[in-house]
């Protein structure tokens, strides 16, 4: 139920903070999203869905750091087996 | 879809399973909490690609399947009453009140529809005025300020017609009570991912201290919960006991203020009773003073009843990781989703429903 699906605003519309809509394009399907709780959100953004309602501003930034993540984890490692090349590997 | 497929990279996640088995040196245990990272950690056999010693256990994050059967029954008395409209989440229409389902009483002619959003039930308000519209407000802290919106923009209207019959719950209150259980074997937890994004995890803070368990913030897809699991699991090993972030791109730590503002307005923290883990203190939403005229339990009368279902429905231990799904006997053979016993078979986030749909006992994939 807490379902929430990422998709791009493409347009906005209305001065309303409380009812200001925006059209949201999933991967090729648009749907009307109400934005009442995003209002920093600007056309071109990308927005978790949650029953009609944006919840959040995807931080493109951020939403490349788990792939990073596994890199730094991957290098990190290598360094201390580098390091220590007798050392036991968990299992 | 953008944010989505490439955090189910199956090079990455191989990558992540085999950082969480490097770092495992003794068993450990893990809840995820919410009903969404259940179904996709069964669906995508992520828990078959860990190492033996780390079991992932089921969280009670479905908002469907804690709901009191009291307000499956209050929903049907409603529903059954002459001019009105009752409106819910597709979720609900199957789960099993005492007697029947919101379903069933569709098929006799009870005028009960299904919509996406609370705010397509004011429309349906403002189409009928000669009716009473009921909302079935059911969820978690992400789906609070959506139902809370409805609320907030009927006062502004003056829609008289319309009500919501609330229950609302809220996740910090339940892991406290977990880890408060006699026999607790969670040892940490992976937040739900999208009620952070609402509530952001400041809350989750003095959890994690005083009772010693690592809480990671962490989203629903395979990549997501695999670092989570790497990071909780490394804090374990290293005995820690913080919050982290890992869903960092949809969370922040404070949260979404304006719509905690609309929350705080509309709603008010109450006690509230769970389906399996019973009362909870300060652990659910209702309406504040100043918007009680649209409960509906003002207008049609208060719930009052049981929580549970009777019977041999195992679904109590289950929202209280006691037991697997295939755990049960009754699972895949008694109970199955056209013949439920309980409602964490009927609901789409429910553990018994992931383990039917994904590891079906004659497919049998699942470890053990």
């Amino acid at each position: 139920m807490c379902l929430a699906v990422p998709g791009r605003v493409i347009s906005i519309e209305g001065d309303d903070p409380l009812t200001r809509q925006g059209r949201v394009d999933f991967g090729g399907i648009v749907k009307p999203v109400n934005l009442a709780y995003v209002p920093d959100v600007r056309e071109q953004d990308y927005v978790l869905v949650h029953v009609g309602f944006a919840i959040t501003i995807v931080d493109p930034h951020e939403a490349e750091r788990v792939f990073h993540y596994l890199e730094c984890l991957e290098t990190l490692e290598q360094e201390a087996d580098e390091l220590e090349p007798g050392r036991p590997v968990p299992q | 879809m953008k944010y989505r497929d490439e955090y189910r990279a199956p090079d990455a996640a191989r990558g992540y399973a085999d950082a969480i088995a490097r770092i495992t040196t003794r068993p450990w245990t893990l809840m995820e909490v919410c009903g969404g990272q259940t179904h996709a950690i069964v669906r995508f056999g992520i828990d078959q690609l860990l190492p033996e010693a780390i079991s992932l256990i089921h969280g009670p994050g479905c908002p469907v399947c804690v709901t009191p059967i009291a307000y499956i029954d209050k929903a049907l008395e409603i529903a059954a009453l002459p001019r009105v409209i009752l409106c819910t989440f597709g979720d609900m229409l199957r789960v099993p009140g005492t007697q029947s389902d919101l379903s069933a009483a569709r098929a006799r002619g009870a005028d009960v529809r299904v919509v996406y959003s609370p705010l397509e039930a004011l429309t349906v308000a403002r189409q009928n005025p000669r009716h009473e519209v009921v909302f079935f407000a059911v969820g978690f802290e992400t789906t609070a300020p959506a139902n809370a919106m409805a609320v907030y923009q009927a006062q502004r209207e003056g829609l008289g017609n319309f009500s919501v019959l609330v229950s609302q719950v809220l996740v910090p209150p339940a892991i406290r009570a977990l880890l408060e259980r006699p026999g607790n074997r969670v040892q940490g937890f992976l937040a739900a991912g999208h009620v952070c994004t609402i509530t952001g995890y400041e809350e989750y803070e003095p959890i994690a201290r005083e009772h010693g368990v690592p809480i990671v913030v962490t989203g629903f897809e395979p990549l997501d919960i695999l670092e989570g699991v790497y990071r909780c699991v490394r804090q374990l090993e290293q005995g820690e006991s913080c919050v982290e972030n890992q869903y960092s791109r949809a969370v922040r730590r404070p949260g979404n203020a304006m719509a905690q503002q609309v929350m705080q307005a509309v709603f008010q923290v109450v006690p509230r009773q769970w389906r399996g883990m019973g009362d909870i203190p300060d652990s659910g939403l209702g309406l504040s003073p100043a918007y009680r005229s649209y409960d509906a339990e003002t207008r049609f009368g208060a719930v009052n009843g049981e929580a549970e279902m009777r019977g041999d429905c195992l679904s109590g231990a289950v929202l209280r990781g006691e037991i697997r799904p295939d755990q049960c006997p009754a699972f895949g053979s008694r109970c199955t989703p056209e013949r439920p016993l309980g409602v964490t078979m009927v609901s789409e986030e429910g553990a018994c429903a992931a383990y039917y749909r994904y590891r079906r006992p004659t497919g049998g994939s699942a470890r053990e």
